[in-house]
């Protein structure tokens, strides 16, 4: 049995996740917390890939990264580098599909208080970093978390834009979705049961655990004595 | 001395108020809405007034054309309506999160006594308690001046009373201006070393 799919598929969710946190966490603080003209068209753009087909988002960024593309040709021009057809571009797409989930659950978060607990920081003197680190962020990090494993768990099991992006090449983009697709097409039922399987195991125990600690998380600060 | 002289549109009637503090109580006293809290709010420097100062002890909080003080800077204590504790830190860590001076904390610890309650969490205390560790938490800064909003105003009565006290007696010891918001006559008449009536905006010396 060939693991590769595994461990691209970790590595690929995992760094799409890292990225979709930092850049979740601040579009959210930034966007949610501010008013601008244009700001709901924006949210808007930003939230559709969530309600658009993976092929449409695909589609979107074969044409941005393709050789010809506005991105794809300055990547080659300057650094000779493409992402088609490479495990980065996977990793493109799942931060693309997966962005909306941690944008929502950012901003959800970051609403989930009182507005009166950081003005109280402020008045006693605490700089905005101070107070993003010591009052937002812990306040905030139970639904950031609960972002990040939607996030990890959309990432997981991307496959149509990832298929239209990355391609279908054995031990370089060859994620488990895709191994499983492959596998089913090519008759091969043990390879694509056993991959089912572990992806199930995956994403429910990624569920449990979160539900399990958001629990015990809501109850520290609001049971009584 | 606090000096305050504003206006500010707001949604159906403009806030004018000119009033000094000097190191006394003042009591803004008036129905909902009528712009109280705007007032405090103006003063911690968290929204602007469209025209006019704010000047403590002759520092400029905010002048009209001129960049406001950011809050962080004005040096001005604030005790919110619903106490705004940090609901994830205990009593000792809300009380040393702006302390200027450990040897001052322990005075309004003991003053206030809250010794007793400095591991808990904000969940796990009382009303009165919470109002306190605010106080405490808010004085700990070495304020120029004191903002109260509505301070008592979720406590039963016997601890409102209480509280109101233990703000005289602190206000003998730390004698700052302090703005107290309420619509309590009773507690303003009390508290209060003068009473400012505000009516939509207006404002009405007694």
């Amino acid at each position: 049995m060939n693991y590769t799919p595994l461990f691209l598929s970790l590595k690929i969710a995992g760094i799409a996740t890292c990225i979709v946190f930092v850049l979740g966490v601040i579009f959210a603080r930034l966007i949610a917390r501010n008013n601008f003209p244009g700001k709901r068209i924006l949210e808007a753009i930003l939230l559709l890939p969530l309600v658009l087909p993976p092929t449409v988002v695909g589609f979107g960024l074969l044409y941005l990264f393709g050789k010809n593309g506005p991105i794809g040709s300055l990547l080659l021009n300057w650094f000779d580098y493409q992402v088609i057809f490479t495990w980065v571009g996977a990793v493109i797409a799942a931060i693309v599909v997966s962005f909306p989930l941690m944008y929502q659950s950012a901003q959800a978060s970051f609403q989930n208080y009182d507005r009166n607990i950081e003005n109280a920081a402020f008045t006693m003197g605490a700089s905005k970093f101070k107070v993003f680190w010591t009052i937002s962020f812990p306040l905030a990090w139970p639904g950031l978390l609960a972002g990040l494993v939607l996030t990890f768990a959309r990432a997981l099991g991307e496959f149509g834009a990832t298929l239209m992006i990355a391609g279908y090449i054995p031990n370089q983009t060859e994620t488990i979705p895709l191994a499983i697709y492959f596998a089913v097409e090519s008759g091969n039922t043990d390879a694509a049961v056993f991959w089912v399987v572990s992806i199930i195991a995956i994403g429910f125990s990624a569920i449990l655990w979160l539900n399990w600690w958001s629990g015990k998380n809501i109850l520290k600060f609001t049971s009584d004595k | 001395m606090l000096s305050v002289d504003l206006k500010k549109k707001l949604k159906n009637f403009s806030l004018e108020a000119t009033f000094d503090v000097s190191n006394e109580i003042i009591v803004l006293f008036g129905p909902s809405g009528a712009g109280k809290t705007t007032i405090l709010n103006s003063i911690a420097g968290l929204t602007h007034p469209d025209n006019g100062y704010i000047k403590l002890n002759n520092h400029s909080l905010f002048q009209i054309n001129e960049k406001p003080l950011p809050i962080q800077k004005r040096n001005i204590g604030y005790l919110f309506q619903d106490y705004a504790l940090f609901p994830h830190m205990t009593v000792k860590k809300n009380i040393n999160y702006g302390m200027k001076d450990e040897s001052l904390v322990n005075e309004l610890v003991s003053v206030v006594g809250i010794g007793h309650i400095l591991d808990s969490y904000p969940h796990q205390i009382s009303g009165g308690e919470k109002q306190r560790v605010a106080l405490v938490r808010a004085l700990a800064t070495r304020p120029g001046a004191l903002l109260l909003d509505e301070p008592f105003s979720a406590l039963d009565e016997e601890t409102r009373k209480e509280c109101q006290n233990e703000l005289l007696r602190l206000h003998k010891l730390w004698k700052i201006p302090v703005i107290m918001v309420t619509h309590d006559y009773k507690e303003a008449e009390k508290v209060g070393d003068r009473i400012i009536r505000i009516e939509k905006g207006k404002l009405l010396e007694n």
